[in-house]
């Protein structure tokens, strides 16, 4: 398994929002400046931090969508959860000009660069496509020529996030297969799938094995577990799927688990 | 750096007292019990499970899944804390006690400082023998009543609550004794060597 080590210590840096983006009617991204950030992997994630003005704190977890070729410039995009405490601040009250408290990244095994090779197979139940955007992101950046197959499930069509991105995306030059299922409504005229991913599903949209693929999953607990265990009777290598998984009930809204 | 700073605009949730004193610092108060792992769900069937206490101990002693059950069980009721911020109140496990295992393993105690958890799947995670000793820390494999579900470790997850739960190795299939210390999988990733939740020991340095 692949080590990046994380030198020193991870102390809590403030970034400015100089952008904020709606992607869906439940999603947003916000563009932070980071001056003294040092810099990250595709996938890895930061920890926010909320402070009221009588002490109290909360803390989470979110992916960073954008690539290290951004330099000081971070991109997160949030899902809002309407139970959540800080997910409707970060999408519905922060606004351009605020700060943002954070430190990262964090997490060095659900990240990909160029020398893990591939192809790759990205699996993205809902939000959990945010750190695989910032992997299709980092391998455009880099100009990279190696494989890559995205399937990302949605509800509906207008769930999908980074749609247009990623139409342009594949329609470039070593473009990234895009392949989407929407699982609740389907427009009139959609040709991709339409139901919840399956083994049958994934044995269609997968690498053959032979090719060596690197697969990584990110979701919700049963889309994840589902993709995973999926793969295994392809003959993928438990140590070439790598998961990250969030959700699933009641109170959580840090998008991520480690 | 960033000492003093508000954030515009945010109330926040409050938990009453009663939880709020008893949230390790960053932490959320979760009702469900959220899933995290790096790779697949490993199954191995039970016929071919075995626990396994190895490294330096003057024989090395494996227990199948019968031999484990016929243990003395034990019944924890703990508060479980993940690094990604969510605890848990009043879990209920069953297990056997790692201090259990040990008792039947013969080691000498001035050597043997650390263990390393193995599991299925290849995750490891380092911890010090003091913190898997004196009631402390089990081998679980029902919760709430429950075979543990093989998401949440099944058939057997270490179960050391007063760390933060990656130290809890799902599918743990045995300790290794060991004199000096080594990180495991998460310790190798940036995250804190030991884990102290009420410490908030989350990352290196912290």
């Amino acid at each position: 398994m692949e080590r990046t080590a994380l030198p020193g210590r991870l102390t809590w840096q403030l970034g400015d929002v100089v952008a904020t983006q709606p992607e869906t009617a439940r999603t947003k991204s916000l563009t932070l400046s980071v001056p003294k950030w040092v810099g990250h992997l595709a996938g890895q994630h930061v920890d926010i931090r909320l402070t009221s003005d009588d002490g109290y704190q909360a803390e989470r977890s979110y992916s960073i969508a954008s690539p290290p070729e951004d330099g000081q410039q971070l991109i997160l995009t949030i899902e809002r959860l309407d139970d959540g405490e800080v997910s409707p601040y970060l999408t519905e009250e922060l606004r351009v000009g605020d700060k943002l408290e954070l430190r990262g990244p964090i997490g060095g095994y659900f990240v990909w660069e160029e020398r893990l090779g591939g192809p790759l197979l990205l699996i993205a139940g809902g939000s959990g496509i945010v750190p695989l955007m910032a992997m299709i992101r980092h391998r455009r950046a880099v100009g990279s020529s190696i494989p890559a197959r995205l399937l990302a499930s949605f509800r509906t069509y207008e769930d999908i996030i980074y749609r247009d991105e990623l139409e342009r995306e594949a329609k470039a030059g070593m473009a990234v297969e895009v392949i989407h299922t929407l699982t609740r409504t389907q427009p009139p005229g959609w040709t991709g799938y339409s139901r919840r991913i399956d083994a049958e599903l994934l044995r269609e949209v997968a690498w053959p094995v032979e090719q060596h693929p690197l697969a990584y999953i990110c979701g919700p607990t049963p889309f994840v577990e589902t993709a995973a265990t999926a793969l295994l009777p392809l003959g993928y290598e438990p140590a070439r799927i790598k998961t990250e998984r969030f959700g699933p009930t009641g109170g959580p809204d840090g998008q991520h688990d480690t | 750096m960033s000492e003093g700073f508000i954030s515009r605009a945010f109330h926040g949730r409050r938990q009453p007292d009663d939880v709020a004193g008893r949230l390790p610092p960053g932490q959320y108060l979760e009702r469900g019990f959220p899933v995290l792992s790096a790779g697949p769900t490993p199954h191995t069937p039970l016929e071919r499970w075995d626990f396994s206490i190895g490294g330096i101990v003057k024989e090395p002693k494996r227990w199948t899944w019968q031999e484990l059950l016929a243990l003395p069980h034990e019944t924890p009721t703990v508060d479980i804390s993940c690094v990604t911020k969510w605890t848990k109140f009043d879990t209920h496990w069953e297990g056997v006690s790692v201090e259990t295992l040990l008792q039947q393993v013969d080691y000498d105690p001035n050597v043997a400082h650390y263990v390393i958890a193995f599991s299925d799947g290849g995750y490891t995670t380092n911890l010090p023998l003091a913190d898997v000793l004196g009631g402390k820390a089990w081998v679980a494999f029902n919760y709430e009543g429950q075979p543990l579900a093989p998401e949440h470790g099944g058939p057997a997850r270490l179960l050391v609550p007063h760390l933060y739960f990656w130290k809890s190795a799902k599918w743990v299939r045995g300790l290794r004794l060991v004199e000096r210390d080594a990180p495991g999988f998460w310790e190798s990733l940036g995250y804190h060597n030991y884990g102290d939740p009420w410490k908030e020991q989350r990352y290196q340095g912290d």
